[in-house]
Protein backbone atom coordinates (compact mmCIF):
# COMPACT_ATOMS: atom_id res chain seq x y z
CA UNK A 1 0.00 0.00 0.00
CA UNK A 2 2.77 2.35 0.67
CA UNK A 3 4.28 1.78 -2.70
CA UNK A 4 0.56 2.31 -4.21
CA UNK A 5 0.48 5.82 -2.17
CA UNK A 6 4.49 6.98 -3.24
CA UNK A 7 3.46 6.09 -7.31
CA UNK A 8 0.20 8.38 -6.91
CA UNK A 9 1.57 11.50 -5.23
CA UNK A 10 4.39 11.93 -7.07
CA UNK A 11 6.17 14.23 -5.42
CA UNK A 12 9.22 13.88 -7.21
CA UNK A 13 9.68 17.43 -8.85
CA UNK A 14 11.02 18.86 -5.52
CA UNK A 15 14.92 18.73 -6.58
CA UNK A 16 15.27 17.86 -2.45
CA UNK A 17 16.64 14.41 -1.70
CA UNK A 18 15.20 12.51 1.20
CA UNK A 19 17.19 13.31 4.33
CA UNK A 20 18.09 16.73 2.81
CA UNK A 21 16.92 19.45 4.77
CA UNK A 22 13.29 20.48 3.16
CA UNK A 23 11.83 23.26 5.78
CA UNK A 24 14.29 25.27 7.79
CA UNK A 25 13.20 27.26 11.07
CA UNK A 26 15.32 29.83 12.86
CA UNK A 27 15.22 32.17 16.09
CA UNK A 28 11.12 32.16 15.46
CA UNK A 29 9.24 33.77 17.45
CA UNK A 30 5.31 34.59 17.46
CA UNK A 31 4.29 37.76 20.49
CA UNK A 32 1.16 38.63 21.18
CA UNK A 33 0.37 42.08 23.02
CA UNK A 34 -2.18 42.15 25.52
CA UNK A 35 -2.94 44.37 28.51
CA UNK A 36 -0.88 42.07 30.84
CA UNK A 37 2.00 42.42 28.82
CA UNK A 38 3.35 39.95 26.18
CA UNK A 39 2.38 37.04 25.40
CA UNK A 40 5.73 34.96 24.18
CA UNK A 41 3.11 32.05 21.91
CA UNK A 42 6.93 31.43 20.44
CA UNK A 43 9.78 32.25 22.10
CA UNK A 44 12.99 31.49 19.48
CA UNK A 45 12.31 28.13 17.94
CA UNK A 46 15.37 26.69 15.74
CA UNK A 47 14.93 23.18 13.82
CA UNK A 48 15.10 21.81 10.87
CA UNK A 49 13.20 19.25 9.17
CA UNK A 50 13.98 17.02 6.70
CA UNK A 51 12.62 15.43 3.71
CA UNK A 52 10.95 12.35 4.57
CA UNK A 53 11.01 13.01 8.49
CA UNK A 54 8.08 12.86 11.03
CA UNK A 55 8.64 15.44 13.55
CA UNK A 56 6.20 14.60 16.36
CA UNK A 57 5.49 18.03 18.35
CA UNK A 58 4.49 17.59 21.73
CA UNK A 59 3.98 19.89 25.19
CA UNK A 60 1.34 20.83 27.37
CA UNK A 61 -1.55 23.04 26.77
CA UNK A 62 -0.47 26.41 25.52
CA UNK A 63 3.11 26.43 24.93
CA UNK A 64 3.13 27.10 21.48
CA UNK A 65 2.28 23.77 19.31
CA UNK A 66 -0.23 24.73 17.03
CA UNK A 67 1.24 28.38 16.47
CA UNK A 68 4.28 26.56 15.51
CA UNK A 69 2.76 24.41 13.11
CA UNK A 70 0.27 27.19 11.77
CA UNK A 71 3.62 29.65 11.30
CA UNK A 72 4.86 26.78 9.12
CA UNK A 73 2.80 27.73 6.16
CA UNK A 74 1.75 31.35 7.53
CA UNK A 75 -1.78 31.29 9.08
CA UNK A 76 0.27 32.59 11.87
CA UNK A 77 2.62 35.55 10.75
CA UNK A 78 5.86 35.21 12.90
CA UNK A 79 6.80 38.65 14.20
CA UNK A 80 10.55 37.68 14.30
CA UNK A 81 12.82 34.65 12.69
CA UNK A 82 13.13 32.93 9.04
CA UNK A 83 11.83 30.17 8.13
CA UNK A 84 13.48 28.72 4.99
CA UNK A 85 11.29 26.02 2.87
CA UNK A 86 12.90 24.44 -0.45
CA UNK A 87 15.22 27.19 -0.15
CA UNK A 88 13.08 30.01 -0.08
CA UNK A 89 12.60 32.17 2.85
CA UNK A 90 8.82 32.40 3.11
CA UNK A 91 8.52 35.09 6.11
CA UNK A 92 9.96 37.59 3.61
CA UNK A 93 7.13 40.07 2.22
CA UNK A 94 8.39 39.35 -1.32
CA UNK A 95 7.60 35.25 -1.13
CA UNK A 96 4.67 34.08 -2.95
CA UNK A 97 2.91 32.36 0.00
CA UNK A 98 -0.14 31.20 -1.85
CA UNK A 99 2.19 29.15 -4.34
CA UNK A 100 4.44 27.68 -1.08
CA UNK A 101 0.99 26.84 0.90
CA UNK A 102 -0.01 24.38 -2.34
CA UNK A 103 3.17 22.37 -0.94
CA UNK A 104 2.36 22.70 2.23
CA UNK A 105 -0.97 20.46 3.30
CA UNK A 106 -2.72 21.38 6.50
CA UNK A 107 -4.48 18.78 8.51
CA UNK A 108 -7.29 20.31 11.45
CA UNK A 109 -8.37 19.47 14.54
CA UNK A 110 -11.89 20.07 12.88
CA UNK A 111 -11.22 18.34 9.74
CA UNK A 112 -12.93 21.97 8.28
CA UNK A 113 -14.53 20.73 5.25
CA UNK A 114 -16.43 22.85 2.83
CA UNK A 115 -20.08 21.57 4.13
CA UNK A 116 -21.61 22.87 0.73
CA UNK A 117 -19.54 20.69 -1.77
CA UNK A 118 -19.23 16.90 -1.96
CA UNK A 119 -16.11 14.84 -1.18
CA UNK A 120 -15.00 15.25 -4.94
CA UNK A 121 -15.35 18.37 -5.33
CA UNK A 122 -13.64 19.29 -1.50
CA UNK A 123 -10.82 17.25 -2.97
CA UNK A 124 -10.65 18.60 -6.49
CA UNK A 125 -10.82 22.17 -5.75
CA UNK A 126 -8.18 23.26 -5.43
CA UNK A 127 -6.18 21.39 -7.50
CA UNK A 128 -8.48 22.60 -10.55
CA UNK A 129 -8.30 26.08 -9.63
CA UNK A 130 -4.57 26.08 -8.87
CA UNK A 131 -3.29 23.47 -10.58
CA UNK A 132 -5.12 23.91 -13.52
CA UNK A 133 -5.88 20.27 -13.71
CA UNK A 134 -8.70 19.14 -16.04
CA UNK A 135 -11.78 17.63 -14.34
CA UNK A 136 -11.40 13.84 -15.32
CA UNK A 137 -7.71 14.05 -14.25
CA UNK A 138 -8.49 16.15 -11.14
CA UNK A 139 -11.28 13.39 -10.29
CA UNK A 140 -9.43 10.40 -11.60
CA UNK A 141 -6.54 10.89 -8.96
CA UNK A 142 -9.33 12.16 -5.99
CA UNK A 143 -10.97 8.76 -6.57
CA UNK A 144 -7.39 6.83 -6.57
CA UNK A 145 -6.36 8.47 -3.25
CA UNK A 146 -10.47 7.77 -2.30
CA UNK A 147 -9.63 4.32 -2.91
CA UNK A 148 -6.48 4.13 -0.22
CA UNK A 149 -8.88 5.28 2.32
CA UNK A 150 -11.35 2.95 1.19
CA UNK A 151 -13.95 6.00 1.08
CA UNK A 152 -14.29 5.67 -3.18
CA UNK A 153 -18.25 4.91 -2.31
CA UNK A 154 -18.32 8.41 -0.45
CA UNK A 155 -16.99 10.23 -3.25
CA UNK A 156 -20.13 11.97 -4.09
CA UNK A 157 -21.87 12.48 -0.67
CA UNK A 158 -21.60 15.65 1.33
CA UNK A 159 -19.28 16.30 4.69
CA UNK A 160 -22.69 16.15 6.92
CA UNK A 161 -22.91 12.23 5.51
CA UNK A 162 -19.39 11.20 7.03
CA UNK A 163 -18.64 10.25 10.53
CA UNK A 164 -16.03 11.91 12.43
CA UNK A 165 -13.41 9.63 11.62
CA UNK A 166 -14.05 9.67 7.69
CA UNK A 167 -14.26 13.32 7.27
CA UNK A 168 -10.92 13.34 8.66
CA UNK A 169 -9.72 10.83 6.39
CA UNK A 170 -11.26 12.52 3.68
CA UNK A 171 -9.29 15.99 5.07
CA UNK A 172 -6.18 14.39 4.43
CA UNK A 173 -6.42 12.80 1.17
CA UNK A 174 -8.19 16.26 0.09
CA UNK A 175 -4.62 18.14 1.32
CA UNK A 176 -2.80 14.98 -0.92
CA UNK A 177 -4.82 16.08 -3.95
CA UNK A 178 -2.29 18.95 -4.20
CA UNK A 179 0.53 16.31 -4.08
CA UNK A 180 2.16 18.59 -1.11
CA UNK A 181 6.23 17.99 -0.37
CA UNK A 182 4.91 18.36 3.24
CA UNK A 183 2.18 17.40 5.59
CA UNK A 184 1.17 19.75 8.58
CA UNK A 185 -1.06 18.13 11.46
CA UNK A 186 -2.39 19.81 14.28
CA UNK A 187 -4.40 16.95 16.34
CA UNK A 188 -5.58 15.68 13.73
CA UNK A 189 -7.77 13.19 15.98
CA UNK A 190 -8.63 15.43 19.45
CA UNK A 191 -11.67 15.71 17.80
CA UNK A 192 -12.47 12.01 17.11
CA UNK A 193 -14.10 9.63 19.33
CA UNK A 194 -11.92 7.11 20.97
CA UNK A 195 -13.27 4.42 18.37
CA UNK A 196 -12.47 6.63 15.16
CA UNK A 197 -8.74 7.34 16.21
CA UNK A 198 -7.13 4.21 15.00
CA UNK A 199 -8.91 4.60 11.22
CA UNK A 200 -7.25 8.31 11.11
CA UNK A 201 -3.87 7.02 12.42
CA UNK A 202 -3.39 4.07 10.30
CA UNK A 203 -3.67 6.46 7.28
CA UNK A 204 -1.04 8.65 8.77
CA UNK A 205 1.13 5.36 9.30
CA UNK A 206 0.87 4.67 5.61
CA UNK A 207 1.42 7.95 4.48
CA UNK A 208 4.89 7.91 6.91
CA UNK A 209 5.65 5.03 5.08
CA UNK A 210 5.50 5.86 1.48
CA UNK A 211 8.49 9.13 2.71
CA UNK A 212 6.07 11.93 3.18
CA UNK A 213 7.60 14.86 5.46
CA UNK A 214 4.90 15.08 8.13
CA UNK A 215 5.05 17.34 10.94
CA UNK A 216 2.15 16.29 13.33
CA UNK A 217 1.05 18.04 16.93
CA UNK A 218 -0.64 14.83 18.75
CA UNK A 219 -1.08 13.75 22.49
CA UNK A 220 -1.25 10.57 20.62
CA UNK A 221 2.17 9.09 22.30
CA UNK A 222 1.68 5.59 21.07
CA UNK A 223 1.49 7.06 17.64
CA UNK A 224 4.80 9.33 18.25
CA UNK A 225 6.90 6.57 19.70
CA UNK A 226 5.60 4.10 17.01
CA UNK A 227 5.88 6.39 13.68
CA UNK A 228 7.56 9.57 14.91
CA UNK A 229 11.52 10.20 13.39
CA UNK A 230 12.19 12.76 15.89
CA UNK A 231 10.38 14.27 18.59
CA UNK A 232 9.97 17.93 19.97
CA UNK A 233 8.83 18.69 22.99
CA UNK A 234 7.97 22.51 24.10
CA UNK A 235 6.67 24.79 27.06
CA UNK A 236 6.15 28.63 26.69
CA UNK A 237 6.87 28.90 23.58
CA UNK A 238 10.33 27.03 23.62
CA UNK A 239 11.56 23.70 22.16
CA UNK A 240 12.69 22.28 25.77
CA UNK A 241 13.65 18.79 24.18
CA UNK A 242 14.03 17.16 21.21
CA UNK A 243 15.51 13.10 20.07
CA UNK A 244 14.53 10.00 18.80
CA UNK A 245 10.86 9.16 20.03
CA UNK A 246 13.44 6.60 22.24
CA UNK A 247 15.48 9.33 23.67
CA UNK A 248 12.13 11.38 24.37
CA UNK A 249 10.25 8.70 25.94
CA UNK A 250 12.57 5.94 27.31
CA UNK A 251 14.91 8.60 28.39
CA UNK A 252 13.81 11.96 29.02
CA UNK A 253 16.47 14.64 30.70
CA UNK A 254 14.36 17.34 31.34
CA UNK A 255 12.23 17.54 34.51
CA UNK A 256 9.39 19.25 33.12
CA UNK A 257 9.24 16.88 30.22
CA UNK A 258 9.40 14.11 32.63
CA UNK A 259 6.55 15.31 34.90
CA UNK A 260 4.92 15.85 31.47
CA UNK A 261 5.00 12.03 30.24
CA UNK A 262 4.27 11.53 33.84
CA UNK A 263 0.84 13.08 33.36
CA UNK A 264 0.34 11.79 29.81
CA UNK A 265 1.18 8.48 29.84
CA UNK B 1 -94.66 36.92 -13.96
CA UNK B 2 -91.35 35.18 -15.85
CA UNK B 3 -91.09 37.73 -18.48
CA UNK B 4 -91.05 40.68 -15.81
CA UNK B 5 -88.39 38.53 -14.19
CA UNK B 6 -86.34 38.02 -17.18
CA UNK B 7 -86.54 41.80 -18.11
CA UNK B 8 -85.17 43.14 -15.12
CA UNK B 9 -82.86 40.99 -13.06
CA UNK B 10 -81.15 43.84 -11.36
CA UNK B 11 -84.01 44.39 -9.45
CA UNK B 12 -83.70 41.18 -7.55
CA UNK B 13 -80.22 41.81 -5.86
CA UNK B 14 -79.91 44.06 -3.30
CA UNK B 15 -79.07 47.17 -3.62
CA UNK B 16 -75.57 47.39 -1.83
CA UNK B 17 -74.67 44.81 -4.61
CA UNK B 18 -76.21 46.09 -7.41
CA UNK B 19 -74.13 49.65 -6.19
CA UNK B 20 -71.35 47.13 -5.65
CA UNK B 21 -71.48 45.86 -9.37
CA UNK B 22 -72.23 49.47 -11.19
CA UNK B 23 -68.53 50.62 -9.15
CA UNK B 24 -67.02 47.38 -10.16
CA UNK B 25 -67.93 48.24 -13.88
CA UNK B 26 -67.11 51.97 -14.11
CA UNK B 27 -63.32 51.19 -11.91
CA UNK B 28 -62.41 47.92 -14.37
CA UNK B 29 -64.42 47.40 -16.70
CA UNK B 30 -65.46 50.82 -18.43
CA UNK B 31 -62.48 51.71 -20.60
CA UNK B 32 -60.90 49.02 -20.00
CA UNK B 33 -59.86 49.88 -16.67
CA UNK B 34 -58.54 46.75 -15.28
CA UNK B 35 -55.10 47.78 -18.03
CA UNK B 36 -53.88 50.24 -15.14
CA UNK B 37 -53.88 47.59 -12.18
CA UNK B 38 -52.54 45.09 -14.85
CA UNK B 39 -49.74 47.10 -16.52
CA UNK B 40 -49.02 48.48 -13.22
CA UNK B 41 -48.58 45.07 -11.52
CA UNK B 42 -46.10 44.46 -14.59
CA UNK B 43 -44.24 47.60 -14.11
CA UNK B 44 -43.86 46.71 -10.40
CA UNK B 45 -42.98 43.36 -10.76
CA UNK B 46 -40.11 44.32 -13.28
CA UNK B 47 -38.71 47.28 -11.04
CA UNK B 48 -38.78 44.81 -8.06
CA UNK B 49 -36.58 42.27 -9.78
CA UNK B 50 -34.00 44.25 -11.31
CA UNK B 51 -33.91 45.96 -8.43
CA UNK B 52 -33.45 42.82 -6.45
CA UNK B 53 -30.69 41.71 -8.54
CA UNK B 54 -28.69 44.94 -8.51
CA UNK B 55 -29.18 45.26 -4.51
CA UNK B 56 -27.57 41.77 -4.47
CA UNK B 57 -24.77 42.98 -6.78
CA UNK B 58 -24.00 45.88 -4.62
CA UNK B 59 -24.53 44.07 -1.44
CA UNK B 60 -21.96 41.54 -2.18
CA UNK B 61 -19.53 44.05 -2.88
CA UNK B 62 -19.97 46.39 -0.04
CA UNK B 63 -19.93 43.73 2.37
CA UNK B 64 -16.75 41.83 1.14
CA UNK B 65 -15.07 45.19 1.33
CA UNK B 66 -16.28 46.08 4.62
CA UNK B 67 -15.45 41.91 5.93
CA UNK B 68 -12.11 41.91 4.12
CA UNK B 69 -11.08 45.13 5.56
CA UNK B 70 -12.09 43.99 9.54
CA UNK B 71 -10.44 40.87 9.05
CA UNK B 72 -7.46 41.87 7.19
CA UNK B 73 -6.13 45.74 7.71
CA UNK B 74 -4.47 45.12 11.30
CA UNK B 75 -2.37 42.46 9.51
CA UNK B 76 -1.50 44.23 6.29
CA UNK B 77 1.93 45.39 5.54
CA UNK B 78 1.69 48.81 4.64
CA UNK B 79 1.44 49.57 0.63
CA UNK B 80 -0.94 50.44 -1.97
CA UNK B 81 -3.13 47.25 -1.42
CA UNK B 82 -3.60 48.67 2.32
CA UNK B 83 -4.82 52.53 0.99
CA UNK B 84 -6.66 50.88 -1.78
CA UNK B 85 -8.56 48.93 1.06
CA UNK B 86 -8.95 51.71 3.42
CA UNK B 87 -10.47 54.14 0.58
CA UNK B 88 -12.54 51.14 -0.70
CA UNK B 89 -14.11 50.70 3.02
CA UNK B 90 -14.47 54.25 3.59
CA UNK B 91 -16.81 54.76 0.51
CA UNK B 92 -18.22 51.78 1.54
CA UNK B 93 -19.05 53.23 4.94
CA UNK B 94 -20.37 56.42 3.47
CA UNK B 95 -22.52 54.48 0.74
CA UNK B 96 -24.45 52.97 4.00
CA UNK B 97 -24.51 55.64 5.94
CA UNK B 98 -26.57 57.83 3.07
CA UNK B 99 -28.34 55.13 2.05
CA UNK B 100 -29.99 53.93 5.10
CA UNK B 101 -29.92 57.25 7.02
CA UNK B 102 -32.13 58.69 4.36
CA UNK B 103 -35.80 58.16 3.25
CA UNK B 104 -36.06 56.00 0.13
CA UNK B 105 -38.59 58.37 -1.36
CA UNK B 106 -36.09 61.01 -1.20
CA UNK B 107 -33.48 59.05 -2.68
CA UNK B 108 -35.80 57.81 -5.71
CA UNK B 109 -36.44 61.87 -6.29
CA UNK B 110 -33.10 62.93 -6.14
CA UNK B 111 -31.85 59.67 -8.25
CA UNK B 112 -34.83 61.02 -11.11
CA UNK B 113 -34.72 64.57 -10.82
CA UNK B 114 -31.04 65.78 -10.12
CA UNK B 115 -28.92 62.61 -11.10
CA UNK B 116 -30.67 61.37 -14.21
CA UNK B 117 -32.48 64.20 -14.95
CA UNK B 118 -32.10 64.03 -18.45
CA UNK B 119 -33.16 60.34 -18.85
CA UNK B 120 -36.63 59.59 -20.20
CA UNK B 121 -36.38 55.72 -18.99
CA UNK B 122 -38.07 56.08 -15.39
CA UNK B 123 -38.23 52.60 -14.97
CA UNK B 124 -34.10 52.11 -15.22
CA UNK B 125 -34.03 55.07 -13.02
CA UNK B 126 -36.75 53.23 -10.67
CA UNK B 127 -34.61 50.37 -10.61
CA UNK B 128 -31.33 52.19 -9.77
CA UNK B 129 -32.89 54.22 -7.01
CA UNK B 130 -34.45 51.04 -5.66
CA UNK B 131 -31.54 48.43 -6.54
CA UNK B 132 -28.66 51.38 -4.60
CA UNK B 133 -31.17 51.40 -1.79
CA UNK B 134 -31.55 48.10 -1.48
CA UNK B 135 -27.89 47.02 -1.76
CA UNK B 136 -27.47 49.18 1.09
CA UNK B 137 -29.63 46.62 3.49
CA UNK B 138 -28.44 43.32 1.49
CA UNK B 139 -24.81 44.00 2.16
CA UNK B 140 -25.45 44.09 6.38
CA UNK B 141 -27.75 40.82 5.79
CA UNK B 142 -24.32 39.36 3.61
CA UNK B 143 -21.84 40.64 6.08
CA UNK B 144 -23.87 38.55 8.90
CA UNK B 145 -23.71 35.63 6.56
CA UNK B 146 -20.05 35.94 5.84
CA UNK B 147 -19.48 36.41 10.02
CA UNK B 148 -21.04 33.66 10.43
CA UNK B 149 -19.05 31.32 8.75
CA UNK B 150 -16.18 29.32 10.83
CA UNK B 151 -12.85 30.78 10.88
CA UNK B 152 -11.55 27.39 9.92
CA UNK B 153 -13.21 27.14 6.20
CA UNK B 154 -11.19 30.06 5.55
CA UNK B 155 -7.94 28.72 6.85
CA UNK B 156 -8.79 25.19 4.63
CA UNK B 157 -8.98 27.49 1.50
CA UNK B 158 -5.84 28.96 2.06
CA UNK B 159 -3.90 26.40 3.26
CA UNK B 160 -5.13 24.66 -0.02
CA UNK B 161 -2.95 27.80 -1.47
CA UNK B 162 -6.05 29.50 -2.77
CA UNK B 163 -5.96 33.19 -2.47
CA UNK B 164 -8.31 35.50 -0.37
CA UNK B 165 -10.42 36.18 -3.41
CA UNK B 166 -10.83 32.61 -4.57
CA UNK B 167 -11.69 31.21 -0.77
CA UNK B 168 -14.01 33.74 -0.64
CA UNK B 169 -15.64 33.08 -4.12
CA UNK B 170 -15.64 29.19 -3.68
CA UNK B 171 -15.60 28.55 -0.04
CA UNK B 172 -16.81 31.71 1.95
CA UNK B 173 -19.53 33.20 0.34
CA UNK B 174 -21.40 30.60 -1.56
CA UNK B 175 -21.89 29.24 2.42
CA UNK B 176 -23.13 32.58 3.62
CA UNK B 177 -25.01 32.83 0.77
CA UNK B 178 -27.12 29.82 1.63
CA UNK B 179 -27.04 31.15 5.40
CA UNK B 180 -28.95 34.08 4.72
CA UNK B 181 -31.16 33.17 1.69
CA UNK B 182 -34.29 33.25 3.96
CA UNK B 183 -33.01 37.17 4.97
CA UNK B 184 -32.52 38.19 1.19
CA UNK B 185 -35.94 36.84 0.31
CA UNK B 186 -37.45 38.82 3.03
CA UNK B 187 -35.68 41.83 0.91
CA UNK B 188 -36.89 41.17 -1.93
CA UNK B 189 -40.86 41.29 -0.41
CA UNK B 190 -39.64 44.33 1.24
CA UNK B 191 -38.73 46.09 -1.76
CA UNK B 192 -42.02 45.27 -3.67
CA UNK B 193 -44.03 46.86 -1.07
CA UNK B 194 -41.24 49.76 -0.81
CA UNK B 195 -41.84 50.16 -4.33
CA UNK B 196 -44.91 51.74 -4.22
CA UNK B 197 -43.77 55.09 -4.19
CA UNK B 198 -42.49 55.02 -7.19
CA UNK B 199 -45.50 57.15 -8.33
CA UNK B 200 -43.62 60.04 -7.04
CA UNK B 201 -41.60 60.10 -10.25
CA UNK B 202 -44.64 59.58 -12.29
CA UNK B 203 -43.86 55.79 -13.13
CA UNK B 204 -47.39 53.98 -13.51
CA UNK B 205 -46.74 51.31 -11.11
CA UNK B 206 -49.59 49.26 -9.11
CA UNK B 207 -50.31 51.90 -7.07
CA UNK B 208 -50.47 54.89 -9.41
CA UNK B 209 -52.62 52.61 -11.61
CA UNK B 210 -54.96 52.10 -8.62
CA UNK B 211 -54.88 55.88 -7.89
CA UNK B 212 -55.26 57.18 -11.34
CA UNK B 213 -58.55 55.01 -11.82
CA UNK B 214 -59.99 56.65 -8.70
CA UNK B 215 -58.58 60.04 -10.31
CA UNK B 216 -60.60 59.21 -13.27
CA UNK B 217 -63.97 57.68 -11.86
CA UNK B 218 -64.40 59.96 -8.18
CA UNK B 219 -64.60 56.37 -6.66
CA UNK B 220 -61.90 55.25 -4.28
CA UNK B 221 -62.93 52.37 -2.55
CA UNK B 222 -62.56 49.47 -5.29
CA UNK B 223 -59.46 50.75 -6.77
CA UNK B 224 -57.30 51.05 -3.78
CA UNK B 225 -58.71 48.09 -2.28
CA UNK B 226 -57.92 46.06 -5.50
CA UNK B 227 -54.66 47.75 -5.28
CA UNK B 228 -54.19 46.76 -1.38
CA UNK B 229 -55.25 43.43 -2.31
CA UNK B 230 -52.89 42.53 -4.96
CA UNK B 231 -49.79 43.55 -2.87
CA UNK B 232 -51.31 41.46 -0.08
CA UNK B 233 -51.43 38.16 -2.44
CA UNK B 234 -47.98 38.80 -3.58
CA UNK B 235 -46.55 39.29 0.00
CA UNK B 236 -48.28 36.26 1.32
CA UNK B 237 -46.85 34.15 -1.72
CA UNK B 238 -43.71 34.96 -1.43
CA UNK B 239 -43.83 34.68 2.38
CA UNK B 240 -44.65 31.28 1.74
CA UNK B 241 -42.28 30.64 -0.86
CA UNK B 242 -39.87 31.87 2.25
CA UNK B 243 -40.74 29.44 4.62
CA UNK B 244 -40.69 26.55 2.34
CA UNK B 245 -37.11 27.71 1.46
CA UNK B 246 -36.00 27.86 4.96
CA UNK B 247 -37.54 24.59 5.69
CA UNK B 248 -35.58 22.65 2.77
CA UNK B 249 -32.71 25.03 3.42
CA UNK B 250 -32.73 23.65 7.70
CA UNK B 251 -33.43 20.25 6.23
CA UNK B 252 -30.29 20.05 4.18
CA UNK B 253 -28.00 20.02 7.09
CA UNK B 254 -27.89 17.27 8.67
N1 LIG C 1 -4.67 35.48 19.09
C1 LIG C 1 -4.00 35.33 20.25
N2 LIG C 1 -3.88 36.39 21.09
C2 LIG C 1 -3.23 36.26 22.25
N3 LIG C 1 -2.64 35.14 22.67
C3 LIG C 1 -2.73 34.05 21.89
C4 LIG C 1 -3.41 34.09 20.63
N4 LIG C 1 -3.34 32.87 20.06
C5 LIG C 1 -2.62 32.10 20.93
N5 LIG C 1 -2.26 32.80 22.01
C6 LIG C 1 -1.48 32.30 23.16
O1 LIG C 1 -0.32 31.69 22.66
C7 LIG C 1 0.02 30.57 23.46
C8 LIG C 1 0.25 29.35 22.59
O2 LIG C 1 -0.98 28.92 22.05
P1 LIG C 1 -1.10 27.61 21.15
O3 LIG C 1 -2.49 27.55 20.65
O4 LIG C 1 -0.02 27.61 20.15
O5 LIG C 1 -0.86 26.46 22.19
P2 LIG C 1 -0.96 24.88 21.98
O6 LIG C 1 0.33 24.30 22.44
O7 LIG C 1 -1.38 24.56 20.62
O8 LIG C 1 -2.08 24.48 23.02
P3 LIG C 1 -3.22 23.34 22.91
O9 LIG C 1 -2.58 22.03 23.24
O10 LIG C 1 -4.21 23.74 23.96
O11 LIG C 1 -3.77 23.38 21.53
C9 LIG C 1 -1.08 30.40 24.48
O12 LIG C 1 -0.64 30.95 25.71
C10 LIG C 1 -2.20 31.21 23.92
O13 LIG C 1 -2.98 31.75 24.96
MG1 LIG D 1 -3.17 23.70 19.73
Amino acid sequence: MSADMNEILDSSKSDILPGEILISVSDLAKHYKSKAGEIRALDGITTDICKGEVLVIIGPSGSGKSTFLRSLNLLERPTGGTITFEGVDITSPSSDINKLRQKMGMVFQHFNLFPHLTIMDNMTLAPRKLLKMSKPDAEAKALELLKKVALEDRAYAYPSQLSGGQKQRIAIVRALCMSPDVLLFDEPTSALDPEMVGEVLDVMKDLAKSGMTMAVVTHEMGFAREVGTRVIFMDEGKIIEEGTPDEIFTNPKNERLQSFLAKVL
Amino acid sequence: MIASLTAKPVCLLPKWLSDLQDDFYLNFIKEDRYLYLLRGLWMTLKITFFAVILGIALGVIAAIVRSTHDKNISEMRPGLGRVLLKISNALVKLYLTVIRGTPVVVQLMITYYIIFASSTNQMLVAVLAFGINSGAYVAEIIRSGIMSIDNGQFEAGRSLGLNYIQTMTYIIIPQAFKNVLPALANEFIVLIKETSISGYVGIMDLTRGGDVIRSRTFSPFLPLFAVALIYLIIVVFFSKLVSILERRLRNSER
